[in-house]
């Protein structure tokens, strides 16, 4: 398959990983940003191709993770009004709030439905006058320009219907979040691919300078990881720190225009709850005054976000890179895909998900059971 | 109040208050197990068979006959590439073909909702009856209830099956022995992209045909070369790796199976990618792994191979923990159930 397969040859693969090999004479830790980069580099055992030297950290992409169980509540009860449909994506459904999870509450009646992309609640909405559609909008700058679309069109069609839970979440925030901790490891980023194809580099270069950081604009083939990591390591090697783009069949340093004006119209940048990471200044969406009436929260009044509550959970620790997943006691015990205790393991990206899904040993007493 | 307690039967797994049923439970991963083991099992004590194998195998007179049953509640009932009449009578025949057995007959059982359109009715009919025909079996009881409107999705049907069964020795995961060949008929994930495909109305280009078949004649056929079959499994809901997972823990072994190995048509590779979905999950109704002597493998390929070209030898079973694991690029993971159905992911 075109753009597939290339990125997936194992002969190819082998000799970019000795090449990493070739040139690391230092130990190195290196944080991929992306919940989807995770998932490929557990699932085809990137990690293990690396010299021992070379550590990966796993960030705090996955939105699904982040998404603040209060936001969860929220949906669930919009969800369970007389009238209302809620839409969502298919990853967010089975993702626990702080009172059970989208899915649960569609097994208790509530009408919510699985969308591949905003306009096809807008479908929904136009077929369904006399229902308030509400669609559940999660998700880094990857999806965002889909839900401003979604805004514009549903305002030139004058769709009364159709409103948004918005809890978008930028990427360069958290990272500045992570490198202020003085305790973070990390030595260079691997940027996400995609979040770049929208939103473009110029947000990395500061980020680089200020901290003395390399960033890598990188892909979510097994290619792409590490040919992403051998550059990063490169530079770490020789001292520099600058923001290079693997990515460059999908990423151009200016971003995606039209994208970029659509966000620029419908949302404003405001404070953000992460889950397992708590508020951090200016990394989220929100609707700006112009489209407020397209506000879900502000439509169904009852329906509250109420803050997370503390629990036993490390996620906090992993989503900084600070741990690995299985450093924690409760990880594949107490804390399973089924049964999640934190942000960490409620979506299939999250760190602890790809790694239960992944890397548990075979004698493990999981399976046992 | 030192006195013995006095008898009460007691449930040997207490519920928990307030636990229902969820859509996982039918998804043929963890959650259906669980169901078997924690309901079913314990409460069919003196059930001998194995309750996660395809069918029972039953000796009546003298004769060895393999009795199945399955119900259908495919949505939409009409896909590309079939539709639940041929889902009902092949999906019934195949697992009688599962039990190394020669399908004879089936009964089918209607749930129709009240304001079903006859006109559809009459078409799944028709398939089922061609189904019949192509596979020689004969459909010969049924039976016909009406649910009230919205207290069915249109139609169910359940079919029951018997056949005769041909294998000379037992076709079961008992007999799955270290050093035998895991042989795939063809390639995975087409019924389950079609359904999906038709049910979201993705539109793809293309569209990916269901791969809905009968797949007695190829089991037919390895039985006649003289292939020793020690299990087949049908790959249907939970897809090639939940057919896996369930033949290594009842045979208690280990299997190897080589990630690129597996195929995989060009059209399922791209859907999943887009959606995110691990084509080894995903239900066929057409393809099914044949587990064998490691030296028969190449007859018994080259016979798959007259049924379906792209079928092939996708790993070994070998004595360790029983558990699959999947050698990709950089290492290997071990195969899990999955607890519910896949979601398409969000980026």
């Amino acid at each position: 398959m075109k753009f597939v397969d290339e990125f997936r040859d194992p002969d190819a693969a082998h000799r970019c990983a000795e090449a990493i090999a070739a040139i690391t004479t230092r130990p190195w830790s290196i944080m991929e940003i992306c919940g989807g980069q995770t998932h490929a580099i557990v699932r085809h055992g990137i990690d293990q191709m690396l010299p021992s030297g070379i550590t990966l950290l796993h960030g705090p992409g996955c939105p699904v993770c982040v998404t603040p169980p209060g936001m969860i509540d929220a949906a669930i009860a919009i969800a369970k009004r007389p009238g209302a449909i809620l839409c969502s994506f298919g990853d967010m459904l089975r993702v626990p709030g702080q009172a059970g999870s989208l899915l649960a509450a569609r097994g208790q009646g509530a009408d919510v439905r699985m969308v591949y992309s905003p306009l096809d609640a807008l479908g929904i909405a136009r077929a369904n006058p006399d229902h308030e559609v509400v669609f559940f909008a999660v998700g880094f700058e990857t999806t965002a320009p889909a839900t401003a679309m979604s805004v514009l069109q549903a305002e030139r069609e004058g769709l009364g219907n159709f409103s948004l839970l918005v809890s978008h979440v930028l990427v360069p925030p958290a990272m500045e979040v992570l490198l202020a901790d003085p305790g973070n490891g990390v030595n260079g980023f691997l940027a996400a691919g995609h979040v770049c194809s929208v939103t473009g580099t110029r947000e990395y270069g500061p980020i680089a300078r200020r901290h003395g950081v390399p960033i890598v604009v990188t892909g979510f083939e097994p290619l792409d990881l590490l040919l992403g990591i051998y550059l990063c390591v490169r530079q770490l090697e020789e001292g520099r720190t600058q923001v290079e783009n693997q990515y460059s069949r999908s990423v151009r340093p200016q971003g995606n225009a039209a994208a970029l004006a659509a966000l620029a119209q419908v949302f404003e940048v405001r404070a953000q709850e992460w889950r397992g990471m708590g508020k951090i200044e200016a990394s989220g969406l929100g609707l700006a005054p112009a489209y407020a009436s397209f506000d879900a929260l502000g439509r169904f009044g009852d329906a509250a976000v109420q803050p997370e509550r503390p629990g036993a959970c490390i996620s906090s620790e992993i989503l900084r890179g600070m741990k690995k997943p299985c450093e924690c006691v409760a990880f594949g015990k107490g804390c399973t895909p089924d049964h999640p205790l934190g942000a960490t393991m409620v979506s299939s990206e999250g760190a602890c998900a790809a790694y239960f899904r992944y890397r548990r040993p075979i004698d493990d007493e999981y399976w046992a059971a | 109040m030192n006195e013995a307690p006095s008898f009460s039967p007691v449930c040997p797994t207490p519920d928990k208050p307030g636990e229902t049923v969820e859509l996982g439970h039918g998804s043929g991963g963890r959650l259906t197990h669980d169901l078997i083991e924690s309901v079913f099992r314990p409460a069919f004590a003196h059930c001998e068979t194995d309750l996660t194998h395809d069918g029972a195998e039953l000796e009546i007179g003298g004769a060895r006959l393999a009795f199945t049953t399955d119900s259908y509640v495919v949505q939409p009932l009409f896909f590309p590439g079939g539709d639940i009449g041929t889902l009902a009578v092949n999906g019934t025949v195949n697992d009688l073909a599962m039990c190394g057995a020669r399908p004879l007959a089936l009964s089918c059982g209607f749930v129709i909702e009240e304001g079903y359109p006859l006109a559809e009715l009459r078409r799944v009919a028709h398939s089922m009856q061609a189904a019949a025909s192509a596979t020689g079996v004969r459909l010969v009881a049924g039976d016909t209830k009406v649910v009230e409107r919205g207290k069915g999705d249109g139609l169910y049907i359940n079919t029951s099956g018997v056949g005769e069964i041909v294998a000379p020795l037992p076709v079961a995961p008992g007999r799955v022995r270290p050093g035998d060949a895991i042989l795939l008929s063809g390639d995975i994930g087409r019924h389950g992209m079609a359904v999906m495909s038709a049910r979201e109305d993705l539109g793809f280009d293309p569209p990916i045909l269901s791969d809905c078949a009968a797949l007695h004649s190829p089991v037919l056929r390895l039985i006649e070369e003289g292939i020793d079959i020690h299990c087949l499994r049908d790959c249907t809901r939970g897809g090639l790796a939940t057919a896996l997972i369930e033949i290594a823990r009842s045979a208690g072994l280990a299997m190897k199976i080589e990630q690129n190995a597996v195929p995989v048509s060009e059209p399922v590779r791209g859907a999943c990618e887009i959606l995110g979905l691990d084509p080894l999950y995903v239900a066929n109704e057409g393809r099914f792994v044949a587990i064998l002597p490691g030296e028969q493998a190449e007859a018994a390929l080259s016979v798959l191979r007259d049924f379906e070209q792209n079928a092939a030898l996708i790993g070994m079973v070998e004595a360790g923990p029983e558990a699959v694991s999947l050698r990709t690029i950089g290492g290997s993971y071990a195969l899990d159930f999955l607890s519910c159905e896949q979601l398409p992911r969000i980026c």
